[in-house]
Parts: C-alpha cells; sequence; structure tokens
C-alpha cells in the first residue's frame, strides 16, 4: 500500500548546517498494516511522513515513494492529497477556524476532486455529516454550523481526523496528533483513532512519542534514529511486546545508551 | 440633502475597491499593495478609451480585465517566484506607475464632457446626482451578490479556506498557487471597477489617484467590521460597504469642520493604525484590569 525505497532528506544541503533527516530509508507497508513510529527527538519521524505527504521533495536520486502502487516521488504535496488522510500535532493545523464545522468537512468530502462552481454547501449532505460527527460521540452532530476555532483541541483533532478519513483513503498518517492534548482527551482521541482504523482497514502510520501507545496499537512497530530504521517489530514480536523488551531490542541495536537519547519518550 | 445623497454615492463606487480589498486582506488574509496600481490602472483604462469614443459600460469592463492582469502579475511573483506578497504587490504598483502613464498618454485624461456611465443614465431623465446614486447601488448590489455566491461554491470556499490554514486546504488535494492567484485577480479586477467608476465621476482620470487607496479600503474594511460585525460572510459583505459608507462620511464631516483636504491622508492613516491595533489594545487593557487572556501566563 505504501512503499518507500531507499529515500533521504537533506536539509541545508552543503551548507555548514547540513543536516540528514532520512538517511536511506526504505519501508513497505501492506494494505491493513498499522504501524507506530517512535524514536527521540529529531530521530527523522516526521521528516519521513513528511516526505510521504510530499511536503517537501525528497534528496534526487534514486529515491522512490509508491502509495497504491503509484510512483508520487515527483506529485506535490496537493496532488498526492487524495491518497493521503493527515492529522497534525497542531491541533490548529488540520482543520480552518474561521470557517463552519460543516465547511470544514465539505471541503474534506472533495479532497482530490475537481472544485468547480457548484454550491460547495447542498443540503442534500448534511445527514452523512451528522452520522459520521455521531459517530465520533462528541456531541458535534449538533454543531455543524460552528466555527471550527470555537471548538477544543480535543474537539478539533477528533474533526480532523474524521476528515482526514472521510473518504477512506489508501494511507493515513498520523503525527503525534495526541501530544498536544491533555491526558484524558488524548485517550479520547487515541480510542477514536482504533475504532477508526479498524473499521475501515486504513493502512496507517502513526508517531507518537508514548511508547505504551506505541506498544498497546497497531499491529507493527518501527524506531527511528538519526534517520534510520533501527527496530522494525510485527506480528507475534509486536504482539509479546513489552516496554522491558523494547528497551533491550534497543540498547543492542542502538550505540547508545537507552536514557542519553530516547529518555524523552515517555514509558 | 445633496451632500449627503453625494457622500452616500461616493461611499458607494469607492465600496467595490473596500470589496476588493477585503478579498485580498481578509478573505486572502495577504495585505496586497497592488491596489494602488491597478486603482489607477482601472480610471486610466477606462479613461483613456471613453476618450477614444467606447461605451461607457465596455470601458469598465476593460478596465476590470486589466486590474485582473495587475492581480495576476502579483499572484504570480508571490506564488510562482516565491516573492514575499507585501513586496510582489509594492513591485506590481511601482511598475503599473509607468504602464499608467503609458495608457493614457499623459499624466491626466479629462473627462468633461464625455460619454459616461452616469451621462448616460442622466439621458433617461435623472439628476446627475440620482444617476451616480442610483449607478452606485446598482453596481455594489450586483458584486455583492455574485461575491457572495461565489465564495459559497467549492472554489470559493477553497480560497477562504487558503487564506484561513494554507496547510490544511493543500492536505485537502488544493493546489493554493491557484486560490491565491485567482483571489488576487477577483479582487483587483474590482479595485479596478472602483477606478474606472470613480474616475467617470469624477470627470478625468490622474496618474496619482492611487496614493493611498490600500489605506482607504483597509480602512473601509475595518470600520465596517467594527461597527456592523463580521459575524458571516454575508453579514462581512454589507459590513464593507457600510463601513465605505460611514468613512466619506466622516471624511466630508471633517472638511466640513474646516480641516485641510491635504491633512485627509494623516487622518485616514492614523484611523487605519488606531484601528488595527484594536485587538491588541483591548487585550493589554484587560491584561492590565487582571482578567486578559495573557494576563495568567
Ligand atoms: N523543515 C526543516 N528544515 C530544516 N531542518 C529540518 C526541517 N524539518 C526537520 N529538520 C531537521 O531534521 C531532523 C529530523 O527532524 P524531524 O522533525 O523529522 O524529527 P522527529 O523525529 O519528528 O522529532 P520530534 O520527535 O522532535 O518531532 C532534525 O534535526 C530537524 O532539525
Ligand atoms: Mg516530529
Amino acid at each position: 500500500m505504501l512503499r518507500v525505497e531507499k529515500v533521504s532528506k537533506t536539509f541545508y544541503k552543503g551548507t555548514v548546517n547540513e543536516k540528514v533527516a532520512l538517511d536511506n530509508v526504505s519501508v513497505q507497508l501492506a494494505p491493513g498494516d498499522f504501524v507506530t513510529v517512535i524514536g527521540g527527538n529529531g530521530a527523522g519521524k516526521s521528516t519521513l511522513l513528511n516526505a510521504v505527504a510530499g511536503v517537501y521533495p525528497v534528496d534526487g536520486g534514486e529515491g522512490r515513494i509508491y502509495i497504491d502502487g503509484r510512483d508520487v516521488t515527483k506529485m506535490a504535496e496537493h496532488q498526492r492529497a487524495r491518497y493521503i488522510g493527515r492529522v497534525f500535532q497542531d491541533p490548529m493545523l488540520g482543520t480552518a477556524a474561521g470557517m463552519m464545522l460543516r465547511e470544514n468537512l465539505a471541503l474534506a468530502a472533495r479532497r482530490g476532486k475537481r472544485l468547480g462552481l457548484k454550491w460547495g454547501l447542498p443540503a442534500g449532505e448534511t445527514a452523512f455529516y451528522k452520522e459520521r460527527l455521531r459517530a465520533l460521540d462528541l456531541g458535534l452532530e449538533e454543531r455543524l454550523d460552528a466555527k471550527v476555532g470555537l471548538l477544543s483541541g480535543g474537539q478539533r483533532q477528533a474533526v480532523t481526523l474524521l476528515m482526514a478519513v472521510l473518504q477512506r483513503p489508501p494511507l493515513l498518517l498520523l503525527d503525534e496528533h495526541t501530544a498536544a492534548l491533555d491526558p484524558k482527551t488524548a485517550e479520547k482521541v487515541l480510542q477514536l483513532t482504533e475504532q477508526i482504523v479498524s473499521e475501515n482497514n486504513l493502512t496507517t502510520l502513526m508517531i507518537t512519542h508514548n511508547m505504551r501507545d506505541a506498544i498497546a496499537m497497531g499491529n507493527r512497530l518501527i524506531m527511528m534514529e538519526e534517520g534510520k530504521m533501527i527496530i522494525d517489530l510485527a506480528g507475534e514480536d509486536k504482539k509479546n511486546l513489552t516496554v522491558a523488551r523494547l528497551l533491550e531490542a534497543f540498547e543492542q541495536v542502538s550505540h547508545k545508551s537507552f536514557t542519553q537519547d530516547t529518555a524523552l519518550l515517555s514509558k | 440633502m445633496s451632500l449627503v445623497i453625494s457622500t452616500i454615492s461616493l461611499g458607494l463606487l469607492w465600496s467595490v475597491l473596500a470589496l476588493g480589498v477585503y478579498i485580498t486582506f481578509r478573505v486572502l488574509n495577504i495585505a496586497d499593495l497592488s491596489v494602488e496600481g491597478t486603482f489607477p490602472l482601472g480610471a486610466a483604462v477606462a479613461a483613456a478609451l471613453i476618450d477614444k469614443g467606447a461605451a461607457p459600460l465596455a470601458a469598465v469592463a476593460a478596465a476590470a480585465a486589466a486590474g485582473m492582469i495587475g492581480g495576476a502579475l502579483t499572484g504570480l511573483m508571490h506564488t510562482k517566484l516565491k516573492i514575499p506578497a507585501l513586496l510582489a504587490g509594492i513591485l506590481t504598483m511601482i511598475g503599473l506607475y509607468s504602464v499608467n502613464l503609458r495608457v493614457m498618454g499623459k499624466a491626466n485624461i479629462s473627462l468633461l464632457g464625455m460619454d459616461t456611465m452616469y451621462s448616460r443614465m442622466e439621458e433617461m431623465g435623472l439628476s446627475k446626482e440620482v444617476a451616480v446614486l442610483a449607478a452606485g447601488v446598482l453596481v455594489v448590489a450586483v458584486i455583492a451578490a455574485l461575491m457572495y455566491w461565489f465564495f459559497g461554491t467549492e472554489v470559493g470556499m477553497s480560497i477562504r479556506a487558503t487564506g484561513q490554514n494554507p496547510q490544511m486546504i493543500r492536505a485537502q488535494g488544493v493546489n493554493t498557487h491557484h486560490t491565491i492567484l485567482l483571489g488576487l485577480i477577483l479582487g483587483n479586477a474590482l479595485v479596478a471597477i472602483s477606478g474606472a467608476l470613480i474616475a467617470q465621476n469624477n470627470g478625468f482620470a490622474d496618474v496619482g489617484m492611487g496614493i493611498g487607496t490600500i489605506v482607504i479600503g483597509l480602512a473601509s474594511v475595518i470600520i465596517g467590521e467594527v461597527l456592523f460585525g463580521a459575524r458571516s460572510f454575508k453579514n462581512s459583505l454589507i459590513a464593507v460597504v457600510l463601513g465605505s459608507i460611514v468613512y466619506r462620511a466622516v471624511i466630508a464631516a471633517v472638511l466640513k469642520l474646516g480641516m485641510s483636504p491635504n491633512d485627509l491622508k494623516l487622518l485616514t492613516a492614523v484611523l487605519v493604525a488606531l484601528a488595527l491595533s484594536l485587538p491588541l489594545m483591548k487585550e493589554k487593557i484587560l491584561a492590565a484590569k487582571g482578567g486578559g487572556a495573557n494576563a495568567a501566563r
């Protein structure tokens, strides 16, 4: 479903600030894979997701990115958007605050479609939006005409998540989408994430700083360090994973001790 | 009485500029200075064509087309060449100064005694005063209705979203280069139309008539929003038009009170600076009272 082949990304190439954020990364996700991604600050997790989403071009050369069999390496961000649902860390980034909930959903319902001079808010779509909002169980189905800026951070993340999957995309990218929320709200949004991903059988990459969540969720876990994937566990290995085992695996493959680099990961 | 009518009429003709500035400044969230070039461009194109005997309405249409090109230049410099929007607008504005001189062939064109939109309406039996008012009402009603419709369409919605959150709308598959370009084209079309309407009302087009128009547009938008609210898009459109009329009323009042016309631009600049700092000042005052949003930080 997603195939990343030998992709590198260097920021500020050829300057003293040169930074290799992705170092020849290859990874393949099967349809329905739910992969959690962990790693210390600056490990390259966000760069990986942004490279897949097309936020910036990757280094030239043999690096290739395929979604659903299509080579998207050279596609602009807005062209790939039709294949990708995204939720960002900052709840402000996923929605247009000054527009109504209804308008945000309408834009998401048209993702990747050719926009025309048809009225953007046909009355016939209201029932569909209400039904999907009701599934979030946050009472938002009554607030279709509210400006999204009036919603709480957690509600906005839930809405962004819904917008991301409204068209059942081939690929869902979540970049620490609960990191800015209080623990209770984060819990709720994670629950929704699991529910939505499994109901729609979505192929998903989810970055998290929380090791427990990374272990508890999904069917595969990847750990990144210095632009490389240093751990990739799936199947039974992933099912039986514990924090202790993960730390052990980390110390085996990494030249650093756990506390030095990864202490920022919360157990 | 006639001062009241002419103030309202002028406010309406200028409100077309304000609606254009509303598109760039509020909808797209760009301070677009091309306005200072496209307003006199609209006036110059219309005046030059009328001077050559063109029909007034056709001259206004040509002015709109010229404004679109001006807006497109700014948009292309900003999106394709990555020049900051403010600077791109300034470049268009400066470049258009020369273009406007070329279009007119001299620094100004007099339209006295020529066939204008208003003289055409006078021929239908209206007084000049009523003709301008009627034309203003008609034009503004049509433009506001078209804007309300357009910004409710799929494309219009994506332009509004671009101004609010470009990252979000790109993630929804929209090419923000296109939406920014389209917004600047439409905004400057309106600005140029306003220039064409004002020139016909003044009886001349002058290469210097663009100076300060961005501030006039901003003043109208902000006065309108402060006095008449911005709850919905429809509400904002009406507020901007009324804001433009109020601005003209303030100008007429201070002139009547003996202020020198030379000081008007200073007054407008001070007004806009105050209005733009209003949100910050409100917050500061609230914070000083201990109840502001930032007080706890
Ligand atoms: N747009 C950018 N411009 C320049 N450097 C960048 C950019 N994005 C990331 N980097 C650099 O690339 C490296 C990897 O960053 P990245 O954001 O991918 O890390 P991360 O694993 O997501 O970390 P975190 O957990 O802190 O979010 C870092 O050194 C970062 O400073
Ligand atoms: Mg990150």
